[in-house]
């Protein structure tokens, strides 16, 4: 499945809410379901810190592909990771930076990256992009 | 005169939005406050009749503007019981007052090996200024403690004042604890040590009454959009010896008197502290801010100490709450807390869902909210306009909120 298939998929999922509580409490389930970076990933240097909350990122690259594992200590940012991981995870270097990730502004959620909410989440999407740019001429 | 709660809501037409379909509940007070139609009226006022720029031009609107700007400096001595009104300066803010200070009071009177006392419950914008002049003038920075419950410990500051110290930044409320800091003792017992006095008011403005005789500081300072006013203007309060003393911190227009290559002199106060255009427009609002504050009556206090005991209540019926400031301690309404096993930052994202504006994170006070073992806090902070319907909205939305982030 393309990204922008998978992000259609996302959209599609996201559409039978039309409550705000019910759209956060399926976000809230599905950060829940964000499997854990383990304890090593939690190191100082996948740490990205914001004023609201935390978030770790490590990255893989393997065969032609990045894969990520995250984690937070907030849900809600845990279950946007989570969409992130699962739209980006496991893509070529060129995939992930030719992705415009408009579903998240499409579900809803595009104000959880604004610079005001400072929680990690829009330095995330960054260094996610800067290892695509390093391994992009892998 | 405003008696009544719902007369009182009328004047703040924002109060009657929704949010995501929900009527607001805004408990972000603490942060910055709604305005009333007396303010937005006299805003408009400068935006759409009267515009000139002020102590300058021999045109009649630019008189009235001068009028409206020296006006709301005569509102702003009598509200705070200062002598003249030389000894108000008006700045951008609480935090341009506290830079003002550091910098021209600093390069005057402080020298290497001097000390600054501070508190551990103060606001960045009572730290970072004077770590900034501490690091140029080799200036010491000592931290009077706070108890478990963030409480300053306002009796030991005796052991803390010692000879080096000459100058105390302190917090009137904490924006965090919402405690209320004892701050006429506190100016009594440094000034009998020739130690200066600077009091924070930017919460304490709000929810006591200030008398700066009274209190005996030798600075105050606040901002007017906390205060019902607009955003960008504050004031300096400050005795008129020491201003009259201190060098003038930016240089431009209207602070001088007469301007040569060879030498300038520099206009008498209070506008040698007032380089440049100034906010009149905002000024000129605050002015309207400060009649509406002085239209509030005494049961609107009462309302006030109502919404706490309502608050206090409702908040400690929520399993594994942890109230900062503590329930015992007198306090404004405002309420920072935790909850064990939900973060503060998905709290207040989902609160905001059902129409309700909190706080969230270090409140710009991290060295408090490290001294708690916090990463982030909640903070819910009222104002008289708010209603104990919405402090029950509040509570029933916060357990439906705890509930879904801990299942
Ligand atoms: C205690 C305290 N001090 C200082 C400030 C800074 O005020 P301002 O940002 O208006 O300059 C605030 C408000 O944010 C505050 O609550």
């Amino acid at each position: 499945m393309s990204i922008k298939e998978e992000e259609q998929r996302i959209i599609e999922e996201f559409s039978v809410f039309d409550d705000w509580m019910d759209k956060y409490e399926y976000l809230i389930e599905i950060g829940k379901s964000l499997p854990v970076i383990d304890e090593s990933g939690k190191s100082e240097p996948n740490l990205i810190n914001g004023c609201q909350s935390r978030v770790w990122l490590a990255a893989e690259y393997k065969e032609g592909k990045i894969w990520f594992t995250a984690d937070s200590d907030a849900i809600i940012t845990k279950g946007i990771i989570s969409l992130l991981i699962r739209v980006l995870s496991g893509r070529t270097p060129k995939e992930i930076l030719d992705a415009d990730l408009a579903f998240i502004g499409q579900i809803g959620l595009e104000e959880n990256l604004s610079p005001t909410r400072a929680n990690g989440l829009r330095s995330m999407i960054i260094k996610i992009r800067t290892y695509a740019a390093a391994y992009i001429n892998n | 005169m405003i008696s009544d709660i719902n007369q009182l809501r009328l004047q703040f037409p924002i109060l009657g939005r929704e949010i995501y379909s929900k009527p607001l509940v805004y408990f972000d007070n603490a942060a910055t406050a709604q305005k009333p139609l007396s303010v937005i009226e006299m805003s408009s006022l400068l935006l759409e009749q009267t515009n000139g720029n002020v102590h300058r031009a021999p045109h009649r609107m630019a008189n009235d503007c001068t009028s409206y700007y020296e006006g709301a400096r005569e509102k702003v001595r009598a509200f705070l019981n200062a002598s003249g009104t030389d000894e108000i300066i008006f700045t951008s803010g609480t935090t341009a007052s506290i830079n003002l200070i550091a910098r021209s009071f600093s390069s005057k009177f402080l020298k290497s090996g001097d000390t600054i006392l501070l508190s551990q419950a103060e606001h960045h914008s009572n730290i970072v200024p004077w770590q900034l002049v501490a690091n140029e003038l080799g200036l010491n920075i000592k931290v009077l403690p706070v108890d478990q419950s963030g409480r300053i410990l306002s009796e030991k500051i005796d052991e803390y004042l010692d000879d080096s110290v000459k100058l105390i930044s302190i917090t009137h409320i904490s924006n965090v604890t919402g405690l209320i800091t004892p701050v006429k003792d506190i100016c009594k017992k440094a000034q009998a040590k020739g130690v200066i006095t600077v009091i924070d008011g930017a919460q304490g403005i709000v929810h006591s009454k200030v008398d700066v005789k009274d209190i005996g500081c030798d600075f105050y300072a606040f901002s007017a959009h906390k205060l019902y006013g607009p955003t960008g203007v504050g004031v300096l309060y400050g005795k008129r010896d020491l201003l009259e003393q201190m060098p003038p911190w930016m240089g431009g227009g209207d602070m001088i008197e007469s301007v040569s290559f060879e030498k300038t002199e520099y206009a008498p106060l209070p506008l040698k502290f007032e380089a440049g255009t100034p906010n009149y427009a905002g000024v000129a609002a605050m002015g309207a801010a400060l009649d509406f504050c002085n239209s509030l009556v005494e049961n609107i206090h009462k309302h006030e100490s109502d919404l706490i005991k309502a608050m206090k209540e409702g908040l400690s019926e929520i399993d594994g709450i942890k109230l900062f400031g503590g329930f015992e301690n007198e306090r404004i309404p405002l309420f920072s807390f935790t909850v064990d096993g939900a973060h503060a930052s998905d709290i207040a994202i989902l609160m905001d869902k059902m129409g309700i504006a909190l706080r969230s994170g270090k409140l710009c006070a991290e060295p408090l909210v490290k001294h708690f073992g916090a990463e982030s806090v909640v903070r819910a902070s009222l104002l008289p306009y708010n209603t104990l319907e919405e402090v029950e909205i509040f509570i029933s939305s916060l357990k439906r909120v705890v509930k879904m982030l801990l299942n």
